[in-house]
């Protein structure tokens, strides 16, 4: 049996006959067979010494016994580390950040404890996946909609915690940003609900999220400083019908006119689903527009159709760029819609992201993973073009002028006002080419903080390089959060290292 | 995440179409599986991947792998024995993250490899 690092085995064990006392024996998991479930399939360091990898595991299944398990370790000093579904594959999985750390596997909390129809929203445990929450909706015959990221597994409160991002309207595809309210267990075991949640008996607690004195919420996001056991999310009501335009424009410098009339129409909430960028001066061969827009939009079919007329005429003030409308679908959609369909885009979650990703007529051997380096860059077309020259000028110092199979980058909209550009690795089990991975990984990592870019959300192994290129002020804003976690969790017991905050006992410095 | 295959330009043109394109069936990744239905628990765990059709990145990578010579619908093949179910949830392959107990205890496991493998026929001997 492995034990945490700097615990001693008299406290390891102390902790360990408490938490099965408090969850039952067969929900501690101590075998190396049952522990290795937890590794991260996706680690730049399989198999290497820097692999982040669990010494144990404990799984709870009510709020009670999340107090128990986390005072336990509070009293013997035992790092955990939270997972929800642990399917953030690509960012850590079911693995922690500080290696040895003992994992709090919250999948058995799987309970959605409600749905309002009326007021739209729901209010769910981490162990509830966008399945899960879908199929509740649907059974019940609710006539609401959630916002899924691309592979369904996951969780909604893990995603919205780490920052994700999903796929049909703004603002609900920010899944943090549309959620209302938690429910947290502190590192001494005490229960914080907030916003209108602190008031004993509320009635409003998914209604408004911001309650009376400051806003805590944005503390538990990205963060290692509680454990939440709840969190409300607002749901899209059904819309109607989804619009949708394609907008292509014939030369490079188009995308900078392009650009501006997107961010006015989202920024109007003209255009409201989540758009697509495509093409650029590395396009391929053929007869391809330089580039391509798509313009998705939810609502009242008679309202879509006249914001997609206004978009027109938006774009027709702009020279040599063409406009094409789309399909108009009405909801909810037939059957036979459902095949012609990026079902995501219709709130279905799904896995069929992985059809991409893994074994498919353009990869047939794949590695098997991958990883993604997503710096934030301002949505303009003058930063996008800048962007891609940025990319072309360095591939080959990156590579070493080896063709490793990085794709990129890829312009993602999920928030407005930016661009996500999306460089990614194959991962697999090769060590050396792991290596090189790693290496263009805190390469492109470098370059990007050198030009004002940076990323929003990271894999655990580069969350310390990242965090350090967040470094105005000497670190300030590094420094203000190490400052809370020590008031907040004085063992450093929660999440140790995750966002690259550490405990007091394990800083460099 | 967002989906990628290999080459950026490609990837690119596929994600253009791919904004309003096909996908998969909408009940896929059902019900919370009851411990004793290993119906139950492939529906849940596995159709989302291995059901037939497009859409079903499992399904997808075992047509390219084999080619036709077994089936790429894990439901139709019968050279799958139990065991080798367990191994696959339990060890994971390619992209297939390893599923935890707190996922598919150890009786659902018991139940879904005899599901999966109910049509397995064990190879006879010299041939």
């Amino acid at each position: 049996m492995a034990v945490p690092p700097n615990v001693s085995p008299t406290a390891f064990n102390a902790a360990l006959v408490a938490w099965r006392q408090a969850v039952g024996a067969e929900w501690v998991f101590t075998s190396a067979e049952d522990v290795a479930l937890y590794r991260d399939a996706y680690s730049p360091y399989w198999g290497e010494p820097e692999e982040r990898v669990a010494s144990a595991a404990v799984a709870p299944a009510t709020l009670e016994q999340v107090q128990a398990v986390v005072r336990a370790a509070n009293q013997h000093g035992i790092p955990l580390y939270p997972i929800s579904t642990g399917r953030n594959l690509a960012y850590g999985g079911s693995a922690p950040v500080y290696s040895g750390s003992v994992v709090l596997d919250l999948k058995r909390m799987n309970r959605v404890l409600e749905v309002n129809e009326r007021n739209a929203y729901a209010l769910v445990e981490p162990g509830v996946s966008y399945f899960d929450l879908y199929e509740h909706i649907t059974k019940a015959g609710l006539d609401l909609w959630i916002d899924p990221p691309d592979p369904g597994w996951g969780s909604v409160i893990g995603n919205a915690l780490d920052g994700g991002a999903g796929w049909t309207a703004s603002p609900f595809r920010d899944h943090f940003g549309a959620h209302c309210g938690m429910e947290v267990v502190l590192a001494n075991g005490e229960v914080v609900r907030t916003g209108m949640g602190a008031l004993p008996n509320s009635r409003s607690w998914q209604h408004n999220r911001w309650g009376f004195g400051s806003w805590v919420d944005g503390l538990f996001r990205q963060s290692n400083l509680a454990v939440v056991t709840k969190m409300g999310f607002y749901l899209m009501p059904r819309p109607e019908a989804l619009a949708s335009a394609t907008v292509t424009a014939a030369r490079d410098e188009d995308i900078v006119p392009m650009l501006d009339v997107l961010n006015l129409l989202e920024n109007q909430h003209v255009v409201n689903g989540s758009t697509s960028i495509f093409g650029g001066p590395d396009r391929p061969a053929g007869n391809f527009p330089a580039w391509t827009i798509t313009l998705p939009i939810y609502g009242p079919e008679e309202v879509v159709r006249a914001q997609l007329n206004y978009a027109r005429n938006k774009y027709a003030a702009i020279p040599n760029v063409k406009f094409t409308q789309g399909e108009v679908f009405r909801t909810p959609l037939p059957p036979e819609a459902l095949a012609r369909v990026r079902l995501v885009n219709f709130g279905i979650p799904n896995l069929s992201t992985f059809a991409m990703l893994g074994r498919s007529p353009g990869n047939p051997e794949p590695d098997g993973g991958h990883i993604g380096f997503s710096p934030i860059v301002p949505r303009t077309g003058e930063s996008l073009l800048e962007f891609k020259r940025f990319y072309r000028d360095n591939l080959a110092k990156v590579t070493g002028g080896e063709n490793l199979g990085i794709v990129g980058p890829v312009y993602m909209t999920c928030w407005d006002r930016t661009l996500v550009c999306l460089i990614m690795f194959p991962i697999g089990r090769d060590k050396a080419r792991n290596a090189k991975m790693r290496a263009a990984f805190k390469s492109w990592v470098q370059l990007a903080a050198e030009r004002g870019w940076a990323e929003y959300r990271a894999p655990a192994a580069f969350q310390d390089m990242i965090s350090d290129t967040y470094s105005f002020n000497n670190h300030a804003l590094r420094r203000l959060r190490e400052t809370i976690k020590d008031a907040m969790d004085p063992n450093g017991i929660l999440a140790a290292g995750r966002y690259g905050v550490w405990p007091k006992h394990l800083r460099k410095t | 995440m967002k989906a990628l295959p290999r080459s950026a330009a490609r990837g690119a043109l596929l994600l253009a179409l791919a904004a309003l394109t096909p996908g998969a069936q909408a009940t896929e990744g059902a019900s919370p599986p009851p411990a004793s239905s290993g119906k139950a628990v492939y529906e849940y765990w596995c159709a989302p991947c291995h059901a037939p059709g497009p859409g079903h990145p499992g399904t997808q990578s075992l047509q390219l792998k084999y080619a036709g010579k077994v089936p790429a619908v894990l439901l139709e093949r019968t050279d799958l024995s139990a065991r080798a179910v367990a191994v696959f949830v339990r060890q994971g392959i390619l992209l297939m993250a390893p599923f935890r107990k707190t996922e598919i205890t150890d009786s659902e496991l018991a139940a879904l490899t005899a599901y999966v493998a109910g049509n397995f026929k064990t190879p006879s001997a010299g041939r």
